[in-house]
């Protein structure tokens, strides 16, 4: 098991299996609110399901509608477990946040090349990621 | 960043999940822009009012809020005039949910007017050198530029959390450094009325979000300041700027600027955004991108004196300024245009049922080609008048 620390942005704890992409995610257009999947298909990610997964992104970018996009995919139950980034913007901050979804970041950038599928838990409060073996 | 025992509580959640939250919000924007504290702010306008931009999903998360304000606190446009929709060719259903959108926020304890120019109606709302957190960009842009308050450009949720805890972070525009000049603008010409709005276009272009300090060889009028402003919030996201001799100075001013970028912007520029903007054929005339202040409406009589317009004519302005000049109103309205309240041109999904919009608003020309193929044109409010009554532009 490898421990690895971070800085609390929403709090909560949460694990599921990992989704790592090296490209920003904009909610609002990137994302289907009715499905939670990624839905452009210039994303790294298009065609994968977000729901119940740890997200491990970059940031977020795009419009701030993003953050309500969030509180949608959420309260649908398709919200992502638990959210990773380098560093945290105010879209996916405040979007984490409303919805009540852990989020973390200031985390090491090899992060986002961990093999999807990995189960992660990750424990804002504590500021603190498992990555379980 | 640093709390007081009162706001580690509020963090905590001794005082409920509704402000656990919106503590949680101004907390993680704070460390995002390295804000050492928070501060009081005097008063808020929250963005998010719109449910063509909100949806079900920030009605839902409105709607979940306990708690009350506890700074004045404003609305952002909404979709439609909460009254006129239907004149506005909005659907029951659409007004149903804006409507539910406002009550929503009415129970939070928030004052319900919903206009891009709050500074128009109540002079309580801001002064120089207050903290305030204000979401509409012309709004952030003239609060933080004519009056000297200090402002950056919030969101919807960390309006509400500032409207919520009474604070904000204290980074960006709150802070001295983040205010000085970054370009110094030249304009050599004597300009007026709509042609603020096409220099706004053009710096906000250049200068994206920097801080302009502008050089001017006329003195703009309150409303002429609102259309510059407005526009380079729009063309580029310019939240702060300053006109020599006419608005509050820079924190630290200095006789040349010499670290800033030099523009410069001849007429021959002005003339251009007509120029590339013309034309007789829009379908409909808005004026009031930002709304109109009593005096614009009184000139908007004027102009119109008795005559009928041949093509549907919207004037928007805030429902107080509407209420103030009801003789105005009916001068305007008994020439077949419309004085429409609580919304606008670039946020109402009307505007998507037209071909062409002719205006006079740097903002709403760059806003307008966005929304669902509406092409615009451009020209002074007195050209704007013609071309409504049926006329060639004079």
């Amino acid at each position: 098991m490898r421990e690895i620390s971070c800085h609390k942005v929403a709090s909560g704890f949460a694990s599921g299996p990992s989704l790592a992409t090296k490209m920003a995610i904009s909610f609002l257009g990137n994302i289907d609110p009715r499905t939670g999947m990624v839905v452009d298909p210039g994303h790294e990610l298009y065609g994968e399901s977000i729901s119940g997964k740890v997200l491990i992104f970059p940031g977020g970018k795009g419009s701030t509608v993003g953050s309500y996009v969030i509180y949608q995919l959420k309260k649908r139950d398709l919200a992502p477990a638990a959210m990773i980034n380098l560093r945290s913007e105010p879209i996916v901050a405040v979007g984490a946040i409303i919805s009540g979804i852990p989020l973390v970041d200031r985390v090491p950038s090899d992060i986002l090349q961990l093999k999807n599928g990995t189960c992660i838990e990750v424990d804002s409060d504590r500021e603190l990621i498992r990555i379980l073996p | 960043m640093y709390l007081s025992r009162d706001e580690e509580a509020i963090y905590r959640g001794d005082r409920g999940e509704t402000l656990r939250r919106m503590m949680e919000i101004l907390v993680a924007l704070g460390d995002i822009y390295g804000a050492e504290r928070l501060v009081p702010v005097r008063s808020v306008q929250i963005a998010g009012v719109s449910y063509k931009n909100i949806g079900d999903a920030g009605l839902e998360w409105i709607s979940d809020l306990e708690g009350q304000v506890v700074v004045p606190s404003i609305l952002n446009p909404a979709g439609m005039d909460l009254f006129r929709y239907k004149e506005m060719g909005i659907s029951e259903e659409f007004a149903s949910k804006q409507r539910e959108t406002i009550e929503a926020y009415r129970r939070l304890g928030v004052i319900i007017d919903c206009t891009c120019t709050p500074y128009q109606i109540y002079d309580s709302l801001a002064e120089r050198g207050d903290h305030l957190a204000w979401s509409e960009s012309s709004a952030v842009c003239y609060a933080n530029s004519v009056i000297g308050a200090r402002t950056n450009r919030e969101g919807g949720p960390s309006a509400l959390a500032a409207a919520l805890i009474g604070k904000t972070a204290l980074y960006g525009y709150h802070l001295d450094h983040n205010r000085q000049p970054s370009h110094v603008i030249e304009a050599k010409a004597e300009l007026e009325g709509s042609d603020y709005g096409a220099l706004g276009f053009l710096v906000g272009k250049e200068v994206g979000d920097g801080v302009p300090l502008f050089r001017l060889r006329s003195s703009p009028t309150k409303d002429e300041l609102k259309a510059l402003g407005a526009a380079m919030a729009a063309s580029g996201s310019v939240a702060l700027y300053y006109v020599d001799g006419v608005t509050p100075k820079p924190p630290e001013p200095t006789a040349n600027y010499d670290g800033c970028e030099r523009i410069s912007i001849e007429w021959e520029e002005i003339e251009a955004v007509y120029d590339e903007h013309g034309g007789d054929d829009a379908d409909i005339v808005a004026l009031g991108c930002p709304h109109c202040s009593g005096e614009e409406l009184e000139r908007i009589a004027d102009l119109l004196a008795g005559q009928k317009v041949k093509k549907e004519m919207w004037v928007c302005t805030a429902r107080k300024i509407k209420d103030a000049c009801p003789d105005l109103v009916a001068r305007i309205e008994s020439s077949g245009a419309r004085v429409f309240c609580d919304t606008c041109m670039v946020v109402s999904p009307a505007t998507e049922g037209f071909e062409k919009m002719m205006v006079n608003s740097g903002k709403a020309l760059v806003y307008l080609p966005g929304l669902g193929g509406v092409d615009a044109t451009f020209g002074s409010l007195e050209e704007c008048i013609d071309v409504a009554l049926g006329r060639k532009r004079s």
